[in-house]
């Protein structure tokens, strides 16, 4: 580090910068935190569990747990099978179209959150496309278990494919090559090479993807059906009951497996790497693949392709149906319809992402320069405070918001503020992560051979360091702003007649199933979202993907 | 002695999309007799390397056939060709100790355990990894993991060996010993070598024949003092021996006696080369090797001027300014009093006459 640099890195002003941003992230992530479990443990004035003992007392709630375990298992189980073959087909095989299949793969992150259980009604539902028209079935039982599992599966498996995408082209092919060289059969080099080497990606996709399924509300509350939840029980019993304690303690039921995955992947994932002490072959090898391997693979990748472009070809179709399932006529009103009811809510949840995204990535910076200034004090106490909202589940960022800000002298329930709050501190681990990513990339020798061309520090700051990390600032932006367009988990607690939010809109239009309505929202967030995601890599200019790399990172909901 | 292996009118062609296509091989052929040791030279991208992998089975020829011991294998699985392979990036398996990795090809063919444990040692103690056998390829130094990948090959008792470019990531030192290593077991063990290089010195010092390729083509054939001594065109000239090529105009020819005026002297080539016929007044390269060209105060045929001069240890390199471009020479710095020269001397130039080749321009 040069001695101008580190005279900034001591500047007296930084130790406060750093004491407001620790204070800010005390009040808005551990605050409340403290607030769900203080209001979970405090039953009849004193302290006690009795609220917990009574949860696990009571057989839907038992059944809850266990439903969300078995759900969250089964939708780990299916996306790391789908994200691994998709990262291999892409990654490994030769097939056709590759470019293609890793955009669709990456297409359903960028979605409003329960917009696959909305088009799975709209196809297999009672009226539903496929299975009343084409089959002339009732239903599929899409309401339940089997239908959550495909559209979590469906949703979610990007993120899989995300994680394993970067371990399968981290694996050098000429390893499986070497191995068959060697002698070994397809199936034992797979056994024996590619799967170990693997298998830190296939346990980190598994375990995220768990989180995922297990925190997720807005598919369970629409086609979950009979099959009950915890973060759908939680939401009922603190919001339709009335029942705060219970509600809490079943949310706090759902931080501790959050918690505890949180921590074993960062582990995982930290121990992943074998590097290989030499070069690496880059070489376009068909690897293990056979002709006939690399057809099954392409009928597969194509296969999940179709379904997604499905999907979102049925909300566009629904967005100008008259009556799905009834009257197949094409229709404007749907449109005219959400612009009366949706517009104003439309704006304000715009308006609230666009406030809070530049917000989440100024922020995020801030505290990655904090985080990896080696002079400051607590800086990795910092550091894990803002990466801690990545394992608190939002429904009990909802409720420890709603029981912290209700009262003063925090009183912000039903403001503008502490919906841009949840954005920021939800949003806020991806920008630092980022942040630091890049910083790190900066540091040392680059700032240093800038010093030694004559640079001062201002001017390294400005035309180094800054430009450098601004693919960062901008990724992080993106990512920001799509999480709060998409939100739903934490926020269904806290929007106000005043200030909606457009999923929570497009949730209702579903509940009363007007299918067409929320098809409309839906499509139009997906374009908002798509306009934004276009802008935002233009401005990381990351080519090829078309999308920031900091999507990477995008937690599943 | 058998042919062990062929390869026939080996092609392969990559689309680089919209039509535009690269031969990685072009017609390629090449016999390799039971135990000798055959290198392919030739420079990156030449196809030398596309041309291996498809013996070991990786990749697929577009046309061509490959042959072992007489038999059609373009069909062949690559686990049941069994020609080991050394790669250039070793591609030892990181998650597995040395032992492991030596045991790993025995293990797929279902080996007891009593023979894996008996030739994995006798693989360690010809390799000299004796002791390192728990240490895990990230643990090891470059030469030691080179080893462990000679060693993975050996202990399959294979009747062939292919290397890859194997020493590239050595140092220099460690590139010779490695060398004088790959040498002593093909001795030893009578093993069949394919060896693929871009290395000139590791070709001419390892191999039984060497095969020069470049743009998926055979250049040349033959022994290292064959290549060495007639490089059949300027480009093996240029890329073998790193000779010096003088532009020159053909005066008369007499049979296999080529007249060439060079400084208003004239010089006469014994043209053997039986691919190549030049015509009178024909503008061609004359081409000496460094080290066949001698400097000299005494007087002499030809000038030059000195532009710099390099110490090497055992020779100084000079590069002189010679009939409008630039030649190197190396000189022997063995014996007494070597005279030096500086920048911007007039020397003398004495060319061993006999060592001139004559090539197309």
């Amino acid at each position: 580090m040069n001695k101008s640099f580190g005279k900034i890195r001591k500047d007296p002003r930084l130790l406060i910068t750093a004491s407001i941003i620790t204070l800010l992230l005390i009040l808005f992530i551990l605050y409340p935190l403290y607030s769900a479990f203080k209001m979970s443990i405090t039953g009849d004035g004193g302290i006690s569990f009795s609220v917990y003992r009574e949860v696990f007392t009571q057989k839907q709630n038992i059944r809850a747990i266990s439903n969300s375990l078995v759900l969250a298992t089964l939708t780990a189980t299916f996306s790391t099978f789908i994200g691994f073959t998709f990262a291999y087909s892409i990654h490994r095989a030769i097939i056709p179209g590759q470019k293609y299949f890793r955009a669709m793969a990456i297409l359903p992150l960028i979605s409003p959150p329960f917009m696959f259980a909305l088009s799975h009604i709209l196809l297999f539902g009672r009226n539903g496309l496929i299975t009343a028209r084409l089959l002339g079935i009732d239903s599929l039982g899409i309401y339940g278990l089997n239908g959550l599992v495909v559209v979590q599966t469906m949703g979610m498996f990007p993120l899989s494919y995300l994680i394993l995408s970067g371990i399968v082209r981290a694996v050098d092919p000429d390893l499986e090559l070497s191995a068959m060289n060697l002698g070994a059969r397809r199936l034992r080099v797979f056994r024996t090479i590619t799967l170990p080497l693997t298998l830190p990606g296939l346990l980190a996709s598994w375990l995220m993807v768990f989180m995922g399924s297990l925190t997720d509300f807005g598919n369970p509350i629409i086609i979950g059906g009979d099959f009950n939840v915890l973060s759908v029980q939680a939401y009922l019993e603190f919001t339709g009951m009335g029942n705060l304690p219970r509600g809490t303690a079943l949310a706090i039921l759902l931080l501790l497996p959050t918690l505890f995955i949180f921590t074993l992947q960062k582990q995982i994932l930290k121990r992943r790497s074998y590097v290989s002490a030499s070069g690496k072959s880059v070489r376009n090898s068909r690897g293990l693949g056979t002709p006939g391997i690399s057809r099954a693979l392409f009928i597969f990748c194509l296969m999940i392709t179709v379904f997604i472009l499905l999907i979102y070809i049925t909300i566009i179709a629904g967005s100008f149906i008259t009556l799905w399932g009834e009257d197949w006529s094409f229709t404007l009103k749907h449109l005219s319809y959400s612009y009366d009811v949706g517009f104003k809510t439309l704006i304000n949840t715009l308006l609230l992402a666009l406030i809070s995204t530049p917000i989440t990535a100024a922020m995020g910076i801030l505290i990655a320069f904090l985080a990896t200034n080696k002079d400051l004090p607590g800086r990795k106490i910092l550091e894990f405070l803002s990466l801690l909202s990545y394992a608190i589940p939002g429904t009990v960022v909802g409720i420890g918001y709603v029981l912290a800000f209700n009262r003063s002298p925090f009183k912000l329930s039903g403001t503008a503020f502490i919906l841009i709050a949840v954005y920021v501190f939800r949003n806020l681990p991806i920008t630092v992560e980022g942040g630091i990513a890049a910083l790190s990339q900066v540091s040392g020798e680059i700032e240093e051979s800038a010093a030694n061309l004559g640079g001062n520090s201002a001017y390294i700051l400005r035309r180094v360091t800054l430009p450098m990390i601004r693919p960062a600032f901008f990724a992080g932006a993106t990512y920001a702003f799509i999480r709060s367009m998409t939100a739903i988990s934490a926020i269904i607690f806290l929007i106000s007649a005043r200030w909606n939010h457009m999923s929570v809109l497009i949730l209702a239009q579903t509940e009363i199933m007007r299918l067409g309505v929320a098809s409309v929202m839906s499509f139009v967030l997906i374009i908002l979202i798509s306009i934004i995601i276009f802008l935002g890599s233009q401005m990381t200019k990351l080519k090829g993907t078309g999308l920031p790399a900091s999507l990477k990172q995008l937690k599943a909901y | 002695m058998m042919n062990y292996m062929t390869l026939a009118n080996l092609t392969k062609k990559y689309s680089r999309g919209k039509g535009d296509e690269i031969h990685a091989l072009d017609s390629f052929n090449l016999t390799v007799k039971k135990g000798e040791f055959v290198t392919i030279l030739g420079p990156s991208g030449c196809g030398k390397t596309t041309a291996l992998r498809i013996i070991a089975g990786f990749e697929e020829q577009t046309e061509g056939d490959v042959f072992l011991k007489g038999e059609n294998i373009n069909h062949v699985a690559p686990y049941k060709r069994f020609m080991p392979m050394v790669f250039q990036s070793y591609a030892l398996f990181p998650h597995m100790n040395v032992y492991e990795n030596i045991a790993y090809g025995l293990r797929a063919l279902k080996k007891s355990r009593d023979i894996i444990r008996n030739d994995v040692a006798m693989a360690c103690q010809v390799v000299n990894l004796v002791g390192l056998e728990k240490c895990y390829p990230g643990e090891l130094s470059g030469g030691q993991q080179q080893r462990v990948a000679l060693a993975r090959t050996l202990v399959l008792k294979p009747e062939m060996i292919l290397f890859d470019e194997p020493l590239s990531n050595l140092d220099v030192k460690l590139r010779i010993q490695t060398r004088t290593e790959i040498k002593r077991v093909h001795r030893m063990l009578g093993i069949t070598v394919l060896y693929v290089t871009h290395d000139q010195s590791e070709a001419l010092s390892m191999s039984d024949r060497i095969v020069i390729m470049n743009h998926g083509r055979t250049v040349q054939e033959g022994t290292p003092e064959e290549i060495y001594n007639n490089p059949i065109n300027s480009f093996v000239a240029d890329f073998i021996g790193n000779a010096n090529f003088i532009s020159a105009e053909v005066e008369e020819i007499e049979g296999k006696r080529v007249t060439i005026r060079l400084q208003n002297r004239i010089i006469v080539v014994k043209q053997e080369n039986p691919e190549l016929s030049f015509s009178e007044g024909e503008e061609v390269y004359l081409a000496i090797k460094p080290e066949a060209t001698g400097i000299s105060s005494d007087k002499a045929d030809f000038t030059g001027i000195v532009d710099t001069r390099s110490f090497q240890g055992s020779h100084t390199e000079y590069k002189i300014e010679f009939e409008g471009s630039f030649i190197n020479i190396h000189q022997s710095n063995m014996g007494k009093e070597i005279q030096t020269y500086q920048a911007g001397d007039i020397i003398n130039l004495k060319f061993d006459k006999d060592l001139f080749h004559l090539y197309k321009k």
